[in-house]
C-alpha cells in the first residue's frame, strides 16, 4: 500500500520545470461524447494546416454527397477536404478563418432529413505498405488534431536515412478544460488499436507508447487492461504538469530523449501522433473515408452546460454556442485550449479539423488585458516554468528595448514553442509569451526584406 | 444579447495563476511581522520607534519622490514598507531617530528611485540606507543598547530623541556576540544566540522567529529556498573547516550562523528577488558567496559584521553571475542520448 503511494507520488514521469493551471477538466470530463446537429450552413476552409490550399473540386450550386471530395491536395504539404454532409454547395470564396485573415472556404447548405450517411470504399489494409498507408493518410485529410494541424501524413513519412524505434502515441492533454482526447480514449479504444496497427507500419517503429497524464485514471486503466495481445503497446502514466502535451517535451517525459534544437523527433528515433488522430486513423482508413468530423469540448466557464460534442467540420461558432446556454457577459470566445488558444474575433468563423476545443469566458474570470502590469522583479519564476529551459525574464527585459537580434543570438527565442508557462505563472503579469512572438514576427519580416 | 458587440482578443495564454507582485510584497511583509514583534519585546519602545520612523521615512519618501515626478503613487506595491522595515531591523535600538529617518530616505531615493523604481534597483534599498548611515555616523551605529533592559516599555533611551544633527551622548551601551568574539575572544552561548537574548540590532536577535517568517514565504512559493540555503551551507562549510583546524580561536558554525544579522539578511536580504540572480546555477553560487565571505570578513576583517557589505557586493555581482550561468537549453548542446 505504501509503495503503490510513493510509486503514485514519485515514481510517475515527467519532465524538468512546467506549471500547474487548475484542470478544470471535471465539467466535461464525464459526458459521453454526444453528436452535434448540422448547422444550416457549414463553412468549410480549404486550407486546413501550414501547406498549400486544396484545390476546389466543386462549383458554386453543386450537390455534394457527405465524404465526397470538396478539394483534392495540392501537393506534399496539402490535404484534401471532404463534405462534411450531404447538401448543396452555396458558395464559394473568402470567408474569416479563426486566424483573423480572410481564406478561401466552401460553404455547404446540408440538405434537411438526409440520412447523412458516408459511403464505403474499398480502404486501406493493414497489409499494404508504409507508402500506401501514408498516401491513404493523405487521401484521408489528415492534419494533427491535438491543435497543432500539420499534416499527418507528413509526420509519418521517416526522413531518409532516420530510423524510427518508437511511435508515441500523444494522449496527454494538458490543457485545463479540455477533456476530448480523454473521452476519445475511453469510448474509441478498439479503432485506436487499429489506428496505431496502421502507424506502427507506417512509421516502421517496432513498439508504440501512449503518455497519458495521471488525472485521466479511466483512460490509463481501460487501455491498460484491453490492448490486444499481439500489439506492442505500453502505457506510460504521467505526472500532470503543463506543457507536457507539446511533442518535444513528452519525448523528454516518456523516452527521456531530447530533440535537438531546430530537428525532428524523428532524430531521436521517435514520431509523435495525437490519440484522436490515431483513432481517426483506425476508424477512416479501412473504410476509405475522409475526415469530415471530429470531437470537441465546448466548455469554459460561461458555458451553462458544458460537454464533448462530435460536431461537423465547418460548423460555425455561432450556431455552436446558440444550441448551449450561456451566462450573461460573455467577453471571450477561445479557440483550443485557454493556455495556447486562439480568442476569436468573430463567431461566425467555423470549427476546424485541429480545432480541441472552444471555451467561452466571461468578465468575472481573470481578464489579464485590464490588469495592472508590475516591473518585473526578477521572482525567476519563469525561468523555473519554462520547459525549454530559457530565461524567459532576460528575454522580456530585451523585448521591452527591441532588442530582437540580442534575443534570437544569445537567449535562444527560436526554441521557445510559446506554451505561454512564462506569462501564465508571472506575478507581475507582464506579456512575456506575447512579447516573444512579436519579437519573432518583426525577425521574420526583417529577414524578409532586402 | 448574448454576445457582446465585440469580443475581447488577446494572444494566449488567457488565464492567470492569479498570484501578483503585490501579493508576494504583502506576504513578505506579513512574514517581518514576528521578527517585528519579538524585536520590540526584545528592545522595548526603543526599537517600536525605530521601526516606525524607518518605514514611515520610506514610505513617505517613495511617494514624494512620485509625486514630484508626476508618476503614480506606487507605495501600494508594498516594497517600500519592505525596504523601510528591513532598514529598521538592521538598526540598533537606540539609534537617534533623525538618523533613522535619513536612512529611510537615502534607502528609497538612493537605493531604489534613482535607478528607476522597483524591479530597476542593483542594491537591497534597505542595506544602502544602512551603509549610508555606517559611514556617516560609525559611532553611533556601533552603540547597543542591552536587551530586555526593565524599563525597556515605559521609557525611550536618551539617545533616541537626540536633537537634529547632534551626536548623542553616550549612554549605556552593550557588547554584541561578535564584538565580544573579535575583541575580547569570547564566545556567547549558542542558547542565548538563538533565543536572542543579547545585544544588537533591533531585528538580528530573534533567530527563530526570522526563519519562521522564512518557512512561511517559502511554502507560499514567495521566496527562493535556495539562497538562505546556499548562504548557510557556505556559512557552515567555511566556519566548520576553520573550528576544526583551532576550536579556541576560531568560533563553530552554530554561533557563526545564528550572531550578528546573518539569518536576517540571509532570510529576507539575500533573497531580494531584485538584487539576486534568477538563473538556477546562479542562485547557488550567489548564496554560498555570501554565506563564506561573511566569515572570511568576521574573521579576519577590520569590522565585526560583514553580513551588509557581503550582500551589497552579492548584490553588484548577481547580473554577472546571471549572465556566466545562462542555463542550457533543451535540445541545445546535448546530444541525443539514445543510441
Amino acid at each position: 500500500m505504501l509503495m503503490l503511494f510513493l510509486q503514485q507520488v514519485f515514481g510517475r514521469k515527467s519532465f524538468r520545470h512546467g506549471v500547474h493551471p487548475d484542470e478544470n477538466k471535471d465539467s466535461t470530463s464525464e459526458h459521453p461524447v454526444r453528436r452535434f446537429p448540422f448547422a444550416p450552413q457549414l463553412i468549410i476552409p480549404v486550407r486546413q494546416g501550414p501547406g498549400k490550399p486544396a484545390r476546389l473540386m466543386v462549383a458554386k450550386g453543386q450537390e455534394v454527397q457527405r465524404g465526397q471530395l470538396l478539394a483534392e491536395a495540392d501537393g506534399w504539404m496539402s490535404v484534401p477536404v471532404h463534405a462534411p454532409a450531404s447538401g448543396t454547395v452555396v458558395d464559394t470564396g473568402l470567408y474569416l478563418a479563426n486566424s483573423g485573415r480572410k481564406e478561401e472556404h466552401i460553404v455547404l447548405a446540408p440538405f434537411a432529413g438526409d440520412s447523412q450517411l458516408v459511403p464505403k470504399s474499398p480502404g486501406c489494409s493493414l497489409d499494404s505498405t508504409p507508402e500506401e498507408i501514408i498516401a491513404a493518410v493523405q487521401q484521408a485529410g489528415f492534419v494533427g488534431m491535438g491543435g497543432a494541424s500539420f499534416p499527418t501524413h507528413v509526420k509519418l513519412k521517416v526522413p531518409e536515412g532516420m530510423h524510427v524505434d518508437t511511435l508515441l502515441i500523444n494522449g496527454v492533454e494538458c490543457e485545463p478544460y479540455l477533456t476530448t482526447d480523454h473521452r476519445v480514449m475511453l469510448e474509441q479504444r478498439e479503432e485506436i488499436y487499429t489506428g496505431i496497427r496502421y502507424l506502427l507500419r507506417a512509421t516502421g517503429a517496432r513498439r508504440a507508447v501512449i503518455g497519458i497524464e495521471a488525472n485521466k485514471a479511466d483512460a490509463i486503466e481501460g487501455i491498460r487492461s484491453t490492448i490486444p495481445d499481439d500489439l506492442p503497446l505500453t502505457v506510460e502514466a504521467l505526472k500532470v504538469k503543463y506543457p507536457q502535451g507539446a511533442e518535444k517535451i513528452l519525448i523528454a517525459s516518456v523516452l527521456g530523449r531530447e530533440v535537438p534544437s531546430g530537428g525532428l523527433p524523428a532524430s531521436v528515433h521517435v514520431v509523435c501522433c495525437n490519440v484522436a488522430t490515431a483513432g481517426e486513423i483506425g476508424r477512416l482508413l479501412p473504410a476509405g473515408q475522409g475526415l469530415v468530423e471530429r470531437v470537441i469540448t465546448v466548455g469554459g466557464p460561461a458555458v451553462l452546460n458544458p460537454g464533448n460534442y462530435l460536431v461537423p467540420v465547418g460548423t460555425p461558432l455561432r450556431y455552436l454556442l446558440d444550441q448551449l446556454e450561456l451566462r450573461e457577459g460573455v467577453r471571450r470566445v477561445v479557440y483550443g485550449g485557454p493556455m495556447m488558444g486562439q480568442a476569436v474575433a468573430d463567431l461566425d468563423v467555423p470549427v476546424t479539423k485541429a480545432c480541441s476545443g472552444i471555451l467561452v469566458f466571461t468578465d468575472q474570470e481573470q481578464a489579464p488585458a485590464t490588469e495592472k502590469t508590475y516591473p518585473c522583479i526578477k521572482c525567476g519564476h519563469c525561468l523555473d516554468a519554462c520547459p525549454v529551459f530559457l530565461n524567459p525574464a532576460r528575454l522580456g527585459f530585451l523585448a521591452r528595448s527591441h532588442e530582437y537580434e540580442t534575443m534570437e543570438q544569445d537567449y535562444h527565442l527560436r526554441d521557445c514553442f510559446e506554451c505561454g508557462a512564462c506569462s501564465w505563472i508571472c506575478p507581475s503579469n507582464i506579456p512575456l509569451v506575447q512579447s516573444f512572438r512579436v519579437a519573432k514576427q518583426v525577425l521574420k519580416e526583417r529577414k524578409a526584406a532586402p | 444579447m448574448k454576445y457582446p458587440a465585440t469580443l475581447q482578443i488577446q494572444t494566449s495564454p488567457h488565464i492567470r495563476r492569479g498570484l501578483s507582485t503585490r501579493s508576494i510584497m504583502g506576504n513578505v511583509v506579513l512574514a517581518l511581522l514576528p521578527t517585528v514583534g519579538w524585536s520590540v519585546w526584545v528592545f522595548g519602545l526603543a526599537a517600536l520607534a525605530v521601526i516606525t520612523v524607518a518605514t514611515l521615512s520610506a514610505v513617505l519618501a517613495e511617494s514624494l519622490y512620485c509625486r514630484f515626478n508626476g508618476r503614480e503613487d506606487t507605495i501600494g506595491d508594498w516594497s517600500a514598507v519592505i525596504s523601510g522595515l528591513l532598514l529598521g531591523l538592521t538598526l540598533p535600538p537606540g539609534l537617534p531617530l533623525w538618523m533613522v529617518a535619513l536612512g529611510g530616505v537615502v534607502a528609497i531615493l538612493l537605493g531604489k528611485s534613482l535607478f528607476g523604481g522597483l524591479g530597476c534597483n542593483v542594491f537591497n534599498p534597505a542595506l544602502v540606507g544602512r551603509v549610508f548611515l555606517q559611514t556617516s555616523f560609525p559611532v553611533a551605529l556601533t552603540t547597543w543598547t542591552p536587551a530586555f533592559a526593565p524599563d525597556r516599555f515605559t521609557t525611550l533611551p536618551a539617545s533616541s530623541l537626540t536633537g537634529l544633527l547632534q551626536s548623542p551622548v553616550d549612554g549605556v551601551s552593550a557588547a554584541t556576540p561578535l564584538g565580544l568574539m573579535k575583541f575580547d575572544q569570547v564566545t556567547t552561548p549558542l542558547m542565548d544566540l538563538v533565543m536572542g537574548s543579547t545585544a544588537g540590532s533591533v531585528g538580528e536577535t530573534g533567530a527563530l522567529f526570522i526563519l519562521a517568517g522564512g518557512c512561511y514565504l517559502i511554502l507560499r512559493g514567495m521566496m527562493d529556498w535556495r539562497i538562505p540555503a546556499a548562504v548557510f551551507t557556505g556559512t557552515v562549510l567555511i566556519s566548520g573547516v576553520l573550528h576544526l583546524v583551532d576550536p579556541a580561536l576560531y568560533p563553530g558554525p552554530g554561533f557563526m550562523l545564528f550572531s550578528g544579522g546573518l539569518m536576517l539578511g540571509a532570510v529576507f536580504m539575500a533573497t531580494d528577488m531584485v538584487g539576486s540572480p534568477v538563473t538556477p546555477w546562479g542562485v547557488w553560487i550567489f548564496g554560498l558567496f555570501i554565506g563564506a565571505l561573511v566569515v572570511v570578513i568576521r574573521i579576519w576583517g577590520g569590522l565585526t559584521e560583514g553580513v551588509m557589505y557581503t550582500i551589497l557586493l552579492a548584490n553588484s555581482l548577481a547580473p554577472l553571475i546571471e549572465r556566466w550561468t545562462q542555463p542550457r537549453i533543451y535540445g541545445q548542446t546535448r546530444e541525443a542520448t539514445h543510441d
